[in-house]
């Protein structure tokens, strides 16, 4: 490895430390309730591995200990990641351009790592690549092995969980309030809020996400030019 | 486990497979000379804030607010995380310090 590239490496991990510091324990939260469901490390280190996506990975801790259904849960995954689509529409012309590591990029493209790549900017395109693949594979590499970690202590301490899961919530709330705190995205983020009520309210909470979306869009498409400032 | 070997992997990868499609398909469609409409790129600054709201709404969608104990654990943890977050505002304390009151009231109090 010469020196540049160490340089590099070097950076990626800087940056990934607040990265480290969340998806660490929440990885280890995920193998611990993986755990408690009667799924070993094995299967959460490798959901985290094929999936690398907090939110629908904790969520599916319900699909799993519901009915066999497939088709709901593959839905339900691109509901819930419906937001990725705009993490590529913002990143399209970075990450097209990345050569060989375009493909895993896009397959590591998650919120953290979203939210430290669409800030960098790098005019070398190929330190910038680099950059990009050492940040995604440290951050990927943190939430696989929480995941492992989690599903290995949570047989051999004695641990009650219970509640544990509520981190997810928290995140939610946490990058909700982040929203609402810029002045632009408050009533955005109103209309998502309400047409969710509204869709729990009307449809049930097995069925909310589909409605809630459609109603979302629909504001947003016939509205959005009085909403975008 | 209440499913067979076999779902569970079947599930673990209807799930895997839904994220995926959400990050390559902007990449499959506008690549090379199709561009992206311009309805998306509007809608990309309005649906983040939106999708928070939504998944705040589904975390709590099995809660309820109208039976006994009412949601009142959640809504006390979430007043925390709102309070440490408008304090400090470091995600990760306010998520911790909302997901340890919420363990203590549902394990401990309620």
């Amino acid at each position: 490895m010469n020196n540049e590239n160490r340089s590099i490496i070097k950076e990626a991990f800087k940056l990934s430390i607040p990265v480290a510091t969340g998806f660490l324990p929440l990885g280890i939260a995920f193998g611990i309730l993986m755990e408690s469901i009667g799924y070993n490390w094995i299967y959460s280190g490798f959901f985290s591995l094929i999936a690398f996506a907090g939110s629908i990975q904790y969520l599916s801790i319900s699909l799993l200990t519901s009915s066999f259904n497939p088709v709901n849960a593959f839905l339900v995954s691109l509901m819930v990641n419906a937001r990725h689509l705009f993490y590529g529409i913002s990143l399209m012309d970075k990450y097209s351009d990345s050569g060989k590591y375009k493909n895993y990029l896009i397959f590591a493209m998650c919120d953290e790592t979203f939210s430290i790549t669409s800030s960098l900017e790098i005019a070398d395109k190929k330190t910038r690549n680099k950059m990009f693949f050492y940040v995604s594979l440290f951050d990927h590499f943190y939430w696989v092995l929480g995941s492992v970690i989690g599903g290995i202590i949570a047989g051999s301490i004695q641990f009650n969980s219970m509640g544990m899961d509520f981190a997810l919530t928290a995140l939610f709330v946490v990058l909700f309030l982040e929203q609402m705190l810029k002045k632009e995205n408050r009533l955005p983020g109103i209309i998502g809020f309400g047409a969710s009520v509204l869709s729990l309210l009307v449809f049930g909470s097995s069925s909310m996400i589909i409605p809630a979306m459609i109603i979302i869009l629909v504001i947003f498409l016939f509205g959005g030019d009085r909403l975008c400032r | 486990m209440q499913m067979t070997f076999t779902q569970s992997i079947i599930t673990i990868l209807a799930v895997s497979l839904g994220v995926m499609v959400t990050r390559f398909l902007p990449f499959i469609l506008f690549s090379g000379n199709r561009k992206m409409p311009e309805k998306f790129a509007k809608l990309k600054e309005l649906i983040p804030p939106a999708m928070m709201g939504l998944l705040v709404v589904y975390c709590l969608k099995d809660v309820s607010f109208t039976t006994a104990p009412y949601g009142i654990a959640e809504l006390v943890s979430i007043a925390v995380v709102v309070g440490l977050h408008l304090y400090k505002r470091n995600s990760l304390l306010s998520i911790f310090g909302g997901v340890a009151v919420y363990m203590v009231l549902i394990q401990a109090v309620l």
